[in-house]
């Protein structure tokens, strides 16, 4: 099977794909800009969170505060809130977020292959991230793609190839992102 | 009003009472377990099950609104079942150590288990780590705790501190101090609500009782041990007495059979520090500019903690004034081991407090100035001391009554009420009358900043020989914190302010005997205020203990001598 | 019959062609009738919501108070989270007007002037799609006063249900409340809210263009209309289908999924996602219907089909199911946080061959206590695939159960 190079082109112009990590949250960084035009939102916290994953893949610390400030609640609440939802994280990410659908559709097409060749190529396992900080691997629940199961998707972006090529796919879609 | 059946016994309740109130009124009992009236209706532990007729499914009492017609059973196989079934799951996460869990015979699930007669659980023993670090003077242990949500709750509704949380989903959610960091980088009062709130053992204060026996049976130390008024009013519940049995002088008594040399009182010291705080206001108040107003008390180190940790701007408002607890340990070991004639490293002073913060307070280094090691080598809280005075095997209600030992066992009536809220301030007032005036008031006069309010503070204006003194009483950390805030939003403005970290003071104390489900800081309150009636002397400035230390020793309030040992500097004792 | 899916999914976006299709014609209709008779309309239609508890839509549109000075709010749901479901997906894909105006219909009926599409966090193209939709009836004025607000998920299957979805808009944890009360008194923000479903919203339009009648002389009388079915697993063509309903699911397989892969025998089906039941290869005729499902031991949930062929292994499937819910459950009651990791860990035993007698019983028992003491949706509905899942398939579940050693024969 050749390479797909629409796949690839698909993948590489999406918008979420392109949401890369291009902030690198640190000690001193200023959170409120970003959260600013959610303050006066109500329950405005949740899209502020998004806001924030998107700039930096992961929430950082001191965001947890700035966000308890700006929606008064305490720190404990705004960590309850970012702890229950499976896409939000307070751990640091890679700039590109790879996540398996294990629900049992894909679950019956062999995702487990998928992870397994995702684990291999990437060098980690699941729920780490690669030390180049590029990539990190991670399962998750149905994406609602299952016409095309086995799914993945790559910063919400559903890759959905035909799974009988995803051995050859992955390997040469890895390396574009890498290059990228 | 709606009529339902519970158990074929018709009720009839006012519209919107819960079916676990309505049964209550009926006297039925349904068990529960997370449930607290107001502060945790979470209806997460499914405990209080109840099957109502029509409905496929079973219904928590604690969260089921009564309607009309309802026909509910308590006791049907299908609510025992579940309530078996849950608890079991409850104790598959439970560690169920209980003949070593300090809880024992006081704990919920305890009970619950012995009356839903469970004497098996067919599921896997999962037990999470204990990964404390139990230097803490608060300690939690994860093998215990049942995810009831109560000390989430007490802390962030009661408290406003919101020192725990709910962190993770399914089976992965525990509670974690805030972003499952340390907890010493949590901003904790150490209160200890969450421990008198905990129906189980998972949330406990450090226990030090051996130390104490170590100190008793070091012959080259002499144990002198303070007793906090608050005590006086719980003790007895540890040991399961009555009134009648739990006597002030009975509970000198018992303390004395553990092995102590001296047993005094930590009203002593109420007294002293009247008499240091009360000077040190009249100075504020009549030196206007000079100082930081209005001045807040500084007795609580729940509340200065609180104050360090959520308002630092504050701090120079705390009265510089050491807590009782420390103006003890202050004279015990300069003044005392001086009367006694020997070097104070042989004694070894500890405190019995209804209170877990006060157990960082005595390790404080700067509260520290006798210079004989701390000044209060260690503290008890009151259920510590229960335990201890249970394994002295010691027919304690049969005990004949004694006195507190002399001269550091005398106190008034003004220092007895320093155990319940607004007690600091109506002592203090009756001194600061008879400083300003030269006359003593009637002892009741100031009987309005008494009892205790469930959100917001009671204020006062007095007028007293001309000079109006704008007061307010608040105790519970939320009640602090609106306090505080109204006052930077300039909306009150007072000169003399007492905080309690605990709701109605020390007699609500996290050291305080536990009895799930019940808020008995009023009641214990109220004990106090009986004994400070029943005391020949109510007023600090005529403890002639205290009247002779100064004489011997201090000088007088605000000496030279007074600030080194009586006075600590706030703005240098860091958290 | 197309009620939903009809159109070019490349006309999406065009608003003209949507209304030379005939649309907003029905929130023409419901503009020139009182609010009250557009409740009725639909409520005489008998459409049931779409999501999976076939709830009388028209029912739910009743329960918000009528007075006008309380705020109330109308909520998209848009959290499919069910898993082998994407029907809302395809729905906003190809017809977001429809979700427009279906919206702008039933927010008509409630007198709401705020509504919100709270979409999944996997599907964060469809902001996009909504958006433009939006946009382009505003710019027709065919919204009025409403104004419609899109609000993201963030990847819990739990705020499916209603009353989390509302704590998660309200920026919570999303936590289920405990019902009553219902969001129809006090939801959003404590005011009177209804949640529905995409599809849900999606059927209005031709209910208030064509007429109840019309809607309630499509498939069967209990539950009136089409169905989006999203057919997955073991079948030639996969995909999202509008089906009639009361159409046997041996004729959906047969004739819309192209038959069972490779020409192998079926073995099982699972109607309604994760949190459905199975039925077995023999109990096929039965009708895409929500009271026949049910009655033949199933459910119609969300509409999704999961097909699997003889080769597959139920106790391995079953495995998979238990593991998402241990995932998924949000941890706060006690019920749903122990009994779905017990289940799992049962399950699991079961599948390495660990597990004894007993310990399929445990399981029935936590089943059953799950089901009736779990606080919400979540938690109770783990007992259906799990427990149709061991009592069809018994004998696989009973082959890897481990004979106690010393104990002599167990009879059975």
């Amino acid at each position: 099977m050749p390479f797909d190079h629409f796949l690839t082109r698909r993948i590489l112009k999406s918008t979420y794909v392109c949401e890369v990590k291009i902030l690198a949250g640190e000690a001193g960084t200023d959170y409120k800009p970003l959260i600013e035009p959610y303050r006066q939102m109500r329950g405005g916290i949740i899209e502020a969170l998004h806001a924030l994953m998107r700039a930096y893949h992961f929430i950082p610390p001191k965001a947890l505060k700035d966000l308890a400030k700006a929606f008064r609640m305490t720190e404990a609440e705004v960590y309850g809130v970012a702890s229950f939802y499976s896409y939000f994280t307070t751990k640091e990410q890679g700039a590109y977020v790879i996540r398996v659908c294990r629900s049992a559709p894909c679950h019956l097409e062999n995702a487990q292959g998928v992870m397994e060749l995702l684990e291999k190529e990437l060098g980690i396992h699941a729920g780490q991230t690669t030390e180049d900080g590029k990539f990190t691997l991670e399962w998750t629940e149905c994406v609602g793609q299952c016409a095309h199961a086995p799914v993945y998707t790559i910063n919400r972006e559903p890759v959905t190839e035909p799974k009988n090529v995803f051995s050859e796919q992955i390997p040469l879609l890895l390396e574009q992102l890498r290059q990228n | 009003m709606v009529s339902l059946t519970i158990n074929h016994q018709s009720l009839q309740v006012p519209e919107g009472t819960t079916i676990l109130e309505a049964a209550k009124s009926a006297g039925i009992v349904i068990p529960t377990l997370c449930y607290l009236k107001e502060l945790n209706e979470v209806a997460a532990c499914r405990v209080c099950m109840v099957e109502i007729e029509g409905s496929n499914r079973l219904m928590p009492a604690c969260d089921t609104v009564a309607q009309e017609g309802m026909v509910v059973f308590t006791n049907s196989r299908r609510a025992r079942e579940a309530r078996k079934i849950n608890t079991q799951l409850l104790l598959s996460r439970h560690d169920c150590q209980c003949p070593t869990c300090v809880r024992s015979g006081n704990c919920s699930l305890q009970d619950l288990a012995h009356d839903l007669n469970i004497i098996e659980v067919p599921f896997e023993k999962q037990i999470p780590k204990n990964t404390w670090n139990m230097d803490h003077p608060l300690n939690r242990y994860a093998s215990k705790c049942i995810r009831c949500l109560r000390c989430i709750n007490v802390c962030e509704k009661v408290q406003s501190l919101g020192v725990w949380a709910l962190n993770g989903t399914g089976e992965y959610n525990k509670i974690e101090v805030k972003d499952g960091a340390d907890f010493s980088a949590a901003h904790c009062a150490l209160c200890g609500q969450c421990i008198t709130h905990c129906p189980v053992g998972a949330l406990v204060e450090r226990d030090d009782t051996q130390q104490l026996l170590d100190a008793i049976d070091d012959p080259d130390k002499i144990t002198v041990m303070q007793v906090a008024p608050a005590v006086r009013a719980a003790w007895g519940d540890t040991l399961g007495f009555t009134k009648e049995q739990a006597t002030v002088k009975r509970m000198v008594a018992a303390f004395r059979a553990l092995g102590v040399d001296y047993v005094f009182d930590t009203n002593f010291s109420a007294d002293l520090t009247i008499m240091e705080e009360g000077s040190e206001f009249i100075e504020r108040m009549t030196h206007p500019g000079e100082y930081p107003m209005p001045m807040f008390t500084s007795c609580c180190p729940g509340w200065v903690r609180f104050a360090k940790l959520e308002y630092p701007e504050l701090v120079p408002h705390l009265s510089t004034a050491k807590s009782p607890q420390q103006m003890f340990g202050a004279v015990a070991k300069t003044y005392y081991a001086q009367l006694l004639g020997v070097d104070p490293e042989r004694i070894f002073c500890v405190s019995v407090m209804p209170c877990t913060a006060k157990k960082y307070e005595c390790s404080v280094p700067e509260v520290n100035d006798a210079g004989a090691g701390r000044d209060v080598d260690m503290v008890l809280t009151t259920r510590e001391i229960g335990r201890l005075l249970r394994s002295v095997h010691v027919d304690i209600a049969s005990l004949p009554e004694e006195e507190f030992d002399q001269p550091l066992g005398i106190g008034t009536g003004a220092a007895v009420i320093f155990g319940a809220t607004g007690g600091v301030m109506e002592a203090a007032l009756r001194s600061a009358y008879y400083l300003i005036t030269g006359k003593n008031p009637d002892a009741d006069a100031f009987q309005a900043v008494r009892g205790q309010e469930v959100k917001g503070w009671k204020a006062k204006t007095l007028e007293i020989n001309g000079i109006t003194v704008r007061i307010a009483v608040a105790s519970g950390l939320g009640n602090a914190r609106r306090l505080i805030e109204a006052l930077k939003r300039g909306e009150v403005q007072y000169d003399f302010i007492e905080i309690m970290a605990c709701p109605g003071g020390c007699a609500g104390g996290g050291g305080q005997p536990i009895q799930d489900g019940c808020e008995l800081a009023g009641e214990r309150g109220e004990k106090l205020y009986v004994l400070d009636k029943e005391l020949p002397l109510r007023f600090s400035h005529e403890n002639p203990a205290v009247l002779k230390l100064y004489e011997d020793f201090m000088e007088k309030p605000l000496s030279h001598k007074a600030h080194q040992l009586l006075h600590t500097d706030q703005t240098k004792w860091r958290l | 019959m197309n009620i939903l899916l009809d159109g070019r999914p490349e006309e999406a976006l065009r608003i003209h062609a949507y209304m030379l299709r005939g649309g907003y014609q029905g929130l023409k209709r419901a503009r020139q009738t009182p609010p009250q008779q557009v409740i009725e309309e639909i409520k005489s239609s008998g459409l049931r919501g779409r999501g999976g508890a076939g709830f009388p839509t028209g029912l739910k549109l009743s329960f918000i108070p009528q007075q006008e000075d309380t705020p109330r709010y109308i909520i998209c749901n848009l959290d499919e989270g069910e898993p082998g479901t994407y029907k809302d997906r395809t729905l906003c894909e190809h017809v977001p007007h429809k979700l427009v105006e279906g919206l702008a219909i039933c927010a008509y009926a409630i007198q709401a002037t705020q509504a919100f599409i709270y979409c999944r966090a996997e599907y964060p193209y469809l902001v996009d799609v909504l958006k433009q939709a939006i946009n382009q009836a505003k710019q027709e004025n065919l919204l009025e006063n409403l104004d419609i607000e899109l609000r993201m998920g963030a990847g819990a299957y739990v705020c499916g249900e209603e009353s989390a979805l509302i704590e998660s808009i309200e920026g919570h944890r999303g936590n289920p409340r405990f019902k009553p009360p219902y969001p129809a008194g006090q939801g959003l923000w404590q005011q009177p809210t209804v949640v529905l479903n995409v599809e849900t919203l999606c059927n209005v339009p031709f209910i208030l263009r064509e007429g109840a009648d019309a809607f309630s002389s499509v498939g069967t009388p209990d539950y009136p209309g089409t169905k989006l079915i999203t057919l997955n697993g073991d079948v030639e063509h996969r995909g999202c289908f509008e089906v009639t309903t009361g159409t046997p699911i041996k004729e959906i397989i047969e004739t819309v999924g192209g038959g069972v892969r490779q020409g192998r025998a079926l073995k099982a089906i699972q109607v309604g996602g994760s949190s459905g039941g199975f039925l077995k290869a023999s109990q096929i005729d039965t009708p895409l219907d929500f009271a026949a499902l049910q009655k033949a031991g199933g459910s119609l949930g969300s509409g999704a089909i999961l097909v699997l062929d003889e080769t597959r292994d139920m106790v391995d499937l079953c495995f998979n199911i238990a593991d998402f819910y241990r995932k998924e459950s949000c941890g706060k009651c006690l019920p749903c946080r122990e009994g779905c990791y017990r289940g799992w860990q049962i399950i699991r035993k079961i599948q390495q061959h660990q597990a004894n007698q007993q310990d399929v019983e445990n399981l029935f028992l936590l089943l059953d206590v799950m089901k009736e003491t779990a606080l919400c949706g979540l938690g109770q509905s783990f007992y259906l695939p799990i427990q149709s899942c061991i009592t069809l398939f018994e004998e696989e579940f009973q082959a890897k159960l481990r004979t106690e050693v010393g104990g002599g024969e167990r009879i059975s």
